[in-house]
């Protein structure tokens, strides 16, 4: 589902960064664990064609990320793959029902509110649908950044640092949310981390 | 959640600094907006007033005035002459005159200007009576359509003039005869609008009468009786020589005659009357009123181009901000296009909602000055002509917003989603 060949990216002629081959089958759920400044984040941008690479591929289901036009890869992108970053952040003028109903608009997807109303209530923030962002407890604010990513049921999830904001209580609650959910929709999941508190709960784990 | 409403919310969502852009806008576009109303509804009255009269005579003084008050009926007259001097052009046959129309001004009714004239008045204003007669004896009245309209006058009703243009209480003639109505005007839109006419016997009559209450009071010595209605007697006009009138209005058989054309030459230096060409005064005056005309649009477009650069720095202060929405968006699936039309968007709306606001500032603005100018010229404006000129400055309005929008939302568009997503 998930799929890199040979993957290479440079910021500057002298630095280059070689990933190993990765190869997630569906379903499956991913830790990739890295120190600081071991390139995680630059991954994780490869993988969700927010980034080039250099050379190499990154296949998502039977798509070359790397062959698709910027605007196509845009389309795709809002509708195969779900992003949750470290901090949780969402467009200020829109209240939680209205970034939610936007990801689904952007994506080039029907708005479908009962889904979204569903997708809340499942993740403990159904009562926060029409408040403003800014409102929201951190905690809060993850449940609703994790609503987004999986409002238009990727096929992909890509998780950058989830849980480093957070408390060993809340950090074990949305790892698993976020397991659950992925389960739910039957998506790939990788959580980019340098959080060690994660690697007991991952079978499958890639070192950087 | 469409592009169009997220602009919206956006835009809404910084209160304070889309008003100030919003009010800036708002303020030009009003100022240039109320400009075309009131200079082109003033243009339309003068123009509609001039009525082909070629030539105006009158008592010596400054020709612009006798221009105003003979045929706009907003300035004092500049004295008054006698029948006797103005034969010349009353008289029939004159080989250069088509019409000419006396005009004996001074007095009023509830500030509606009283002009005794004689019936081809309403030929030259292309204009006739919706109801009633014309006048037949004096002291017989036609009114104008605004005039019967805001003073409730129905045929059969009766007034007292009074002296001069004011309304103004002491100056009732109320003991000398009262005018009766027996016409009233359609409608033209002409200067007859909002005048009262009548012969001008009847104007005489009632002078003569206050004269003689002022004889009365000075000297007990008066004569006695006296016939009150000697004016009754139907005579021609021309054969009261030694009575007065204000102006006379003339309309050449043609234009192109050289010799009509010499003629305000020739009264201006060989008599006592004066003559005034009411196109000629009439373009100085446009002339004079151009200049503040000019210096207001100036001052307007400079408001213009001021709340442009607002929009501008609104834009693109907020881009810094947002940096980090755009690149979320990005990552929901928006496209650089989607971003760039956005901000394009916002710019467009504001420049909208500020011409929104400035035209409805204008019309408002010119709908009170249309009352605060009934009350002194008794002219009627309107607040609520709408000028195709008005859809021209819509177009404008949102070239501006365009144009402010342009290098933010180029900025936009060019936004590095990986980047600005780390930094975050």
């Amino acid at each position: 589902m998930l799929q890199t060949k040979d993957l290479t990216f440079s910021y500057d002629t002298q630095q280059q960064l070689q990933f190993e081959d990765i190869d997630c089958k569906q379903g499956e759920q991913w830790l990739l664990l890295g120190q600081s400044g071991s390139g995680k984040t630059t991954l994780l941008h490869l993988l969700g064609g927010l980034l080039s690479p250099r050379q190499g591929q990154v296949v998502v289901g039977d798509t070359d990320l790397t062959k698709l036009s910027e605007h196509a890869k845009d389309k795709f992108r809002g509708k195969n793959i779900g992003i949750i970053f470290q901090n949780a952040h969402f467009i200020r003028s829109l209240n939680v029902e209205e970034n939610l109903m936007l990801a689904q608009r952007l994506a080039g997807l029907k708005i479908d509110k009962d889904h979204i109303h569903q997708l809340l209530n499942r993740l403990n923030v159904g009562h926060k649908i029409k408040s403003s962002t800014r409102s929201l407890s951190i905690g809060e604010q993850q449940r609703v950044a994790i609503a987004r990513a999986l409002v238009n049921k990727p096929k992909i999830i890509l998780a950058d640092e989830p849980t480093s904001a957070l408390d060993d209580v809340n950090c074990d609650q949305v790892i698993e949310l976020i397991e659950e959910v992925a389960n739910e929709v039957g998506a790939t999941l990788l959580v980019v981390t340098h959080d060690a508190r994660l690697s007991s709960q991952f079978s499958n784990q890639i070192k950087l | 959640m469409n592009l169009f409403g997220l602009s919206l919310k956006n835009i809404f969502h910084k209160p304070l600094s889309t008003a100030l852009s919003l009010i800036l806008f708002a303020l030009g576009v009003g100022l240039i907006s109320i400009l075309f109303l009131l200079s082109t509804q003033v243009q339309e009255k003068f123009d509609k007033n001039l009525a082909g009269i070629d030539l105006v005579i009158g008592a010596k003084g400054s020709p612009l005035q006798l221009i105003l008050s003979s045929m706009y009926h907003v300035d004092s007259p500049t004295g008054n002459i006698s029948i006797k001097e103005a034969t010349p052009f009353l008289r029939e046959g004159h080989p250069l005159i088509g019409t000419a129309i006396p005009l004996s001004l001074g007095d009023s009714h509830e500030g509606y200007r009283i002009v005794g004239t004689t019936k081809n008045i309403l030929e030259l204003y292309e204009t006739e009576l919706s109801d009633g007669r014309i006048w037949e004896k004096p002291m017989e009245a036609i009114v104008g359509a605004a005039v019967a309209d805001d003073l409730k006058i129905k045929i059969g009703d009766t007034f007292n003039s009074s002296h001069g243009f004011d309304i103004n209480e002491d100056l009732v003639h109320d003991d000398a005869g009262s005018f009766t109505v027996v016409g009233i005007l359609k409608p033209s839109g002409a200067v007859t609008d909002q005048l009262i006419l009548t012969r001008p016997e009847s104007v005489w009559s009632v002078h003569d009468h206050g004269a003689e209450e002022v004889a009365e009071e000075s000297d007990s010595t008066h004569a006695g009786e006296h016939d009150h209605d000697h004016y009754d007697e139907i005579k021609p006009l021309l054969s009261y020589e030694n009575q007065d009138i204000t102006s006379v209005l003339l309309k050449f058989k043609s234009r192109t005659n050289i010799q009509s054309l010499n003629m305000l030459r020739g009264i201006n230096e060989n008599t006592d009357l004066l003559a005034a060409s009411p196109p000629i005064e009439i373009n100085k005056l446009y002339d004079n009123m151009g200049v503040g005309i000019d210096a207001l649009r100036i001052l307007a477009f400079v408001i213009v181009v001021v709340s442009g650069l607002s929009i501008f720095i609104s834009l693109f202060s907020s881009l810094k901000e947002r940096k980090y929405e755009l690149a979320l968006m990005r990552t929901m699936g928006a496209s650089r296009s989607f971003l760039f039309i956005l901000i394009i968007l916002e710019g467009l709306l504001l420049a909208g909602m500020g011409y929104l606001l400035g035209i409805a500032l204008s019309h408002i603005g010119m709908e009170v000055m249309a009352g605060a100018m009934k009350e002194s010229y008794r002219y009627t404006f309107s607040g609520f002509v709408f000028l195709k000129e008005e859809l021209i400055l819509l177009a404008g309005a949102l070239g501006i917003g365009f144009v402010a929008a342009v290098i933010p939302a180029i900025q936009a568009s060019r936004t590095d989603i990986s980047t600005t997503l780390s930094e975050g």
